[in-house]
């Protein structure tokens, strides 16, 4: 916790402490802002308050027994955090995937990055003093995490995909579960777009705010809706496709203006890109086992280095592995969105309204133990 | 009242009319309190309150105990003195205008002449209270609330003021009641759209309730100005706000909605008050409606459309009232 003291010539300044308990931080991140009026003329966020240790954690047993780990880190994205270790232990130690259990992963990974945006979707409005968007969200995350949980036994920090697989076959009902899902996700855009997209003081609120430019995002690696929000079609899916994501025909969201509208408007095109992704994989499903025949139990990683990064829901997420020839890893480095994103804080929100560094944070779609990881 | 004012002597008059102001401000509450988290649950799609009686119906005396019950909680670094004084005096000033309200021909407390002069003078009272209760709790957010209120509540007064005057304009008296009873044949809404629709808006910001709710935005200020208020001072607030509402949206009917005036029932001098508090509940239940709908807008826009856009169609709208007055 080091926090930067003030200046002499900044002493006037009114100094509010946002955080680490405050409605529109979504957990334990503290801001400490200086004020003038109401004009935030500095930021300074603090971190660390949710640290747990994980990458630690990951030096100290077997690789294959870290995968619940993963999930506590994005508890919107486990599924995607789950398949980006699965990968990495799987290039590891060359471990082939059946293509069916490739399916499942990208399915299951799609319903949650769905429902990560949809809770972002409701949290946001709630953050800009919109009461009703959220339950409507809510609602609709609801199902997924119901579809989700009879799958994988869980409802928020998943631990499905597993190194060589998944863990259980999806079955019918799955599938014509996800399938109605799909339909009345569909049907509800419009009343989304009537109560919400459409509405002259969230316009108000987002454009223009929180500019970011493609410029910002490479100075601190931002990646995610907001890069793309900039005009920049980076998403891994595409950039370095993973998985069984280079079959399926889908399109990358981006928008020009770099500002919270921008990213506001990215995520909510990307729940529909999502949902023809899952349709997709649910035609092609392949028959077959969702299970590697050989999955050693005890994972012997040879000597070297390893990356594998996915999308998830907030950015880029990578995970790098240095092995040296144990099932134990020398060291796991994990590369997460939000801490990236969270970083361009301090520059972008100097000299904002309080209302706007609220809506610009808030635009982040911050997870904060993800960045307290 | 004629027939009261010469019956009865002056004191007992102001004791029924006093406990009149006090069933009105409670009875409100409760009703508005159960209705607003009722509308609040069907526009969310969940049912709201159901435990407490049929529908929840008992939930808020239940919730009323509860807070009754609660430990007053007093901030050391508090300027305590100020600090309790607050609640009371966001309170207190309600009952003042309930008294000149005219719900009906004959039920009104006290007809005055100058009636709409008094309620706008007690009804801004209340800025003093959060500026009081904001200051006093020593805390930063709450510090905030209390001073967005104090520049949001001094710039709405004054449309919400010059648009009511357009009115008193075309009646020439500010007595509520003549001012009601001008309305016979057509309501002053149809008259006078420009200055209801600003009125509507200087509503809502006077009674800071969304998306105007700027003094006490939660994800901004946590709770803005009553942030450190706990139990009955904090429910005092509470109960101030909502006969606020009320007060505001009488006086809404009665200079632009034709008062209580509507299909003739049995004893109209009396039961006309039906009318009145339906006309008054229909525009309780917008003001709930857009709180529930609408996101905040942010401070400096609120200001901007005050200043901006507000006053200046307010008095053009005077100016034009006064000068078709003139003419006819």
């Amino acid at each position: 916790m080091n926090v930067e003291p003030l200046e002499d010539d900044r002493h006037h300044r009114f100094v509010l402490n946002m955080g680490p308990q405050h409605p529109s931080t979504h957990g334990v991140l503290r801001v400490l802002l200086e004020l003038e009026g109401e004009y935030a003329m500095h930021l300074h966020p603090v971190l660390g308050y949710g640290h747990r240790c994980h990458e630690k954690i990951a030096e100290h047993k077997p690789a294959k027994s870290f995968m619940p780990n993963t999930a506590r880190m994005d508890y919107l994205g486990a599924l995607i955090y789950n398949q980006g270790y699965a990968q990495l232990l799987e290039k590891a130690a060359g471990i082939e995937v059946p293509q069916r259990a490739e399916y499942i992963r990208v399915i299951t990974a799609e319903l949650n990055r769905i429902q990560s945006h949809l809770l972002w979707y409701g949290a946001y409005l709630l953050d800009l003093g919109a009461f009703t968007p959220i339950m409507f969200a809510f609602d609709d995350r609801e199902h997924i995490l119901d579809i989700l949980e009879d799958v994988t036994g869980s409802r928020l920090t998943y631990c499905y995909h597993r190194v060589g697989g998944v863990s259980k076959d999806i079955d019918d009902k799955f599938v014509s579960r996800t399938r109605a899902f799909i339909e009345r996700l569909r049907s509800r855009y419009t009343m989304y777009e009537d109560l919400v997209n459409g509405n002259v003081i969230l316009q108000k609120r987002l454009i223009d705010v929180g500019e970011l430019t493609p410029q910002i995002c490479a100075r601190y690696g931002v990646t995610g809706p907001l890069l793309r929000g900039t005009g920049v079609a980076y998403d891994i899916r595409r950039a370095e496709p993973y998985s069984v994501y280079p079959e399926f025909d889908f399109e990358i969201p981006t928008e020009t203006k770099g500002d919270c509208m921008a990213s506001f408007m990215v995520r909510y095109r990307e729940i529909e890109q999502s949902l023809r992704i899952i349709e997709q994989a649910l035609d092609k499903l392949p028959e077959g086992p969702s299970m590697a025949a050989k999955v050693p139990k005890k994972l012997k990683l040879p000597a070297g280095d390893y990356n594998s990064s996915v999308e998830a829901p907030r950015g880029e997420l990578s995970y790098y592995l240095v092995a040296d020839g144990s099932d134990v890893p020398y060291r796991l480095k994990v590369r997460t969105p939000s801490y990236s994103n969270l970083s361009t804080v301090p520059e972008t929100c100097s000299g904002m309204l309080l209302s706007d560094v609220v809506s610009a944070m808030g635009s982040l779609d911050l997870v904060i133990p993800e960045i307290d990881r | 009242m004629e027939t009261l004012h010469s019956i009865l002597p002056e004191l007992i008059r102001i004791v029924i009319c006093a406990i009149g102001g006090a069933v009105i401000v409670f009875g409100n509450a409760l009703v508005m309190g159960y209705a607003e988290r009722k509308l609040a649950g069907h526009i969310m799609l969940r049912p709201g309150p159901m435990e407490v009686g049929w529908h929840g119906i008992l939930q808020l005396v239940v919730d009323g105990i509860k807070l009754m019950g609660k430990q007053l909680v007093v901030p050391k670094q508090a300027d305590k003195p100020l600090y309790m004084l607050a609640p009371i005096l966001a309170f207190a000033p309600v009952f003042a205008p309930l008294l000149l309200i005219p719900f009906s021909d004959k039920l009104q407390g006290f007809d005055i002449d100058v009636g709409m002069l008094v309620i706008l003078a007690f009804a801004s009272i209340n800025v003093l209270a959060i500026l009081i209760g904001g200051w006093s709790s020593n805390n930063k957010y709450s510090l905030f609330g209390a001073f967005r209120s104090v520049a949001q509540n001094v710039a709405y007064e004054i449309p919400m003021l010059i648009s009511l005057l357009a009115v008193v304009f075309m009646t020439n008296t500010f007595s509520l009641r003549e001012i009601a009873a001008a309305q016979s044949p057509v309501w002053f809404v149809l008259l006078q759209p420009l200055a209801f629709l600003i009125y509507i808006v200087a509503m809502v910001a006077e009674t800071n309730r969304a998306p105007f709710d700027l003094p006490e935005a939660e994800s901004e200020l946590t709770a803005g100005f009553h942030t450190e208020y706990s139990g009955m001072s904090f429910s005092l607030f509470v109960l101030g706000e909502y006969a606020n509402m009320f007060i505001v949206c009488s006086v809404a009917t009665v200079f632009f909605l034709g008062g209580s005036s509507g299909i003739p029932l049995p004893y109209f001098e009396y039961t006309g008050a039906l009318w009145f508090l339906l006309k008054v509940y229909a525009l309780m239940f917008f003001l709930v409606w857009i709180r529930w709908t609408y996101p905040r807008t942010r401070f400096d826009q609120l200001m901007n459309f005050c200043w901006k856009y507000l006053i200046p169609f307010s008095l053009v709208n005077l100016l034009i009232t006064v000068v078709v007055v003139k003419l006819i």
